[in-house]
């Protein structure tokens, strides 16, 4: 941040920890290949490419393609790690993601990269707000939205340690890195108690578990204990983590993306069927028009005040 | 000559003689028995995809029965040749020829579409051995196979990558963007087939969205591209064998075949795409199928 910001945190793109972590991966393990669609530069990969170039496979703007290669390249014996902006592996290559990748149990990992609305200013084409709900649909296909770059890092070695293939939303909006215990450790399927409150439950993901903390802050102080937990892996979710979040009587869920579906439907039907309790689900109701990353946050209260604001309403609602 | 010098499949190439009359042959008998055993299984299923199983009989016995490097004791060895069935829904063709080179008991040939029978209607290679990924829907099976051929490509291994397409699978897009890349990286080690018979589920290519000129599209892509009578096992053999010679760009066959070929009254008819026989019709294909054999 500017020096005129001296209150703020340092931010972090958590691209450059993706990347980090995959050249760590590659100078140890042959395997170890990256597939771009003309994506070296958004995806960071210059420098992978540089260092490893035959292990850097560019296939040009074709996203089926892309995919279906990544599935042929795990059939071969490789890691590869699939690297485009998240709206278009996700979308235009939905099919090769199920069908080569998901159904065929290959193991490959796809990278979804400025995901969420990163690409503000160029409208919904290039929104990837969609993506969790429909990813977290498709069987036997682990999702993990990360929430700074030590998670991102973190996700990106388990899922090369994972036999199976992978989504990993790897968001460009700066993001600081969160407070954690001395030996932290990331696992799939596992979530993260970053405080404790019996109140409400804040339950987070990528980049809006920095704001969920803020919040959580926020309410201390007007006696309010929130509960915050990083969901970061959405498929497979945590049940236990919903269930301790379900016992405050009233959990938020907040994402970069589409409420319905995402990681706000995956709590609401958990909930809805083993905790009934009242939820409300922060994030975009759909298609959205042009706007800074910011501004399209603020708009619809992806903020930490607004987060507070549902947690308040929610607190205030279970005295009735 | 053989095509593969480094042979391992001990078992295919037992009963085979090194002239390439002997290996048409006896391919040209595992691909009967292969028609006879598929319409068994369509009938007893009560569904199926005859006429594209037909079409696709002679191709798929000549890759089984001799071409391909691999080991049913050792389905998943690094160093195997893939095979891969992008036209997914011909499954009579893969069953019978994995049951033919025991990958698993003829006799499960019997479950085919069955509840929980891991001969599903689509390959499934997390159900059976010897299948390299999941296709169903068209337009995947190519795309796969080029990464395949990279991986090779990358590790200058030794195996091929044969890739069998229907011709009207051919209208996908995702199969030209990987043909484009095939030919960019002249993946030398990657042979497509086209079973070009003309039929695509409800009529004609060439009334539906036309594929010819379908040769000077493949070439225009960076391919070597061979035509061959797609049930001539000489003529398929000599085409496999010939793409094994150190090559520096993907070679297509266009395999120019008959749907339902086999028997009289499916042949060329689009409407056996899917459909059943009766008893009568069964019985007269079964028959032709054997005179054929015997002939």
């Amino acid at each position: 941040m500017s020096a005129a910001a001296p209150a703020a945190a340092a931010t972090f793109d958590c691209r450059d920890a993706y990347v980090r972590a995959v050249e760590e991966l590659a100078e140890g393990d042959d395997r170890i290949v990256a597939v771009v669609n003309d994506s070296v530069g958004s995806s960071k990969l210059g420098k992978f490419r540089d260092r490893f170039p035959a292990r850097l496979i560019n296939v040009g703007i074709a996203e089926q393609n892309m995919v279906g290669v990544g599935a042929g390249l795990a059939n071969g014996g490789k890691i590869p790690f699939v690297s485009a902006a998240s709206c278009f592996l996700s979308a235009r290559a939905l099919e090769q993601i199920k069908a080569d990748c998901a159904y065929s149990q290959q193991n490959v990992k796809l990278c979804g990269i400025s995901s969420g609305v990163a690409y503000g200013e160029l409208g919904a084409t290039h929104h990837s707000i969609e993506d969790v709900a429909w990813l977290r649909a498709i069987d036997k296909l682990t999702v993990i939205v990360p929430a700074d770059p030590w998670e991102t890092a973190a996700a990106v070695k388990a899922a090369a340690g994972h036999d199976g293939p992978v989504y990993i939303r790897i968001s460009r909006m700066p993001v600081p890195a969160l407070p954690r215990p001395e030996g932290a450790t990331f696992a799939i399927g596992k979530a993260e108690t970053l405080r404790d409150g019996g109140d409400v439950a804040i339950i987070a993901n990528g980049t809006l578990v920095h704001r969920a903390l803020d919040a959580a802050a926020a309410l201390a102080a007007e006696g309010i204990a929130a509960r915050v937990i990083n969901m970061a892996s959405v498929s497979p979710i945590d049940a236990e983590a919903i269930a301790a979040a379900a016992a405050t009587g009233a959990i938020v869920t907040a994402e970069e993306g589409l409420a319905a579906g995402g990681l706000g439907g995956a709590v609401a039907e958990y909930c809805a069927e083993h905790h009934p309790v009242r939820v409300k689900r922060l994030g975009f109701p759909g298609f959205l028009p042009t706007g800074s990353p910011a501004w399209l946050m603020e708009r619809h209260g992806l903020t930490a005040e607004g987060i507070a604001a549902a947690a308040r309403q929610l607190v205030s609602g279970k005295s009735r | 000559m053989m095509g593969n010098p480094d042979m391992v499949d001990v078992a295919a190439s037992a009963d085979r003689r090194d002239s390439l009359a002997a290996r048409a042959e006896f391919v040209r008998e595992r691909a009967n028995w292969m028609r006879r055993r598929l319409l068994k299984m369509i009938v007893d299923a009560g569904q199926g995809h005859p006429g594209g199983d037909l079409s696709s009989a002679d191709i798929v016995a000549c890759l089984y029965f001799d071409i391909l490097r691999i080991d049913p004791k050792a389905p998943a060895a690094p160093g195997r040749d893939r095979f891969v069935l992008s036209k997914g829904h011909c499954t009579g063709v893969l069953y019978t020829a994995l049951a033919g080179r025991d990958f698993f008991p003829e006799a499960e040939l019997d479950t085919y579409l069955k509840p929980e029978s891991r001969l599903n209607g689509h390959p499934n290679r997390t159900y059976l051995p010897g299948i390299e990924t999941n296709t169903g829907p068209l337009g995947h099976g190519l795309p796969v196979g080029v990464g395949v051929a990279v991986a090779g490509q990358i590790d200058e291994a030794g195996y091929r990558v044969f890739v069998l397409t229907g011709d009207g699978e051919l209208q996908e897009g995702s199969m030209w963007e990987a043909a484009m890349f095939a030919g960019h990286r002249g993946l030398g080690n990657l042979t497509v087939i086209v079973d070009r018979n003309r039929l695509q589920q409800g009529a004609r290519t060439e009334e539906t969205n036309a594929l010819e000129p379908l040769a000077d599209k493949w070439r225009a892509f960076g391919w070597d591209v061979v035509e061959v009578d797609g049930h001539g096992h000489a003529a398929l053999l000599a085409a496999f064998d010939d793409a094994a010679a150190a090559r520096a760009r993907p070679r297509v066959i266009i395999a120019n075949t008959f749907k339902g070929q086999g028997v009289s009254f499916m042949r060329d008819q689009a409407g056996w795409h899917h459909g059943v026989p009766n008893a009568e019709q069964y019985a007269q294909a079964m028959a032709e199928l054997e005179a054929e054999m015997s002939r």
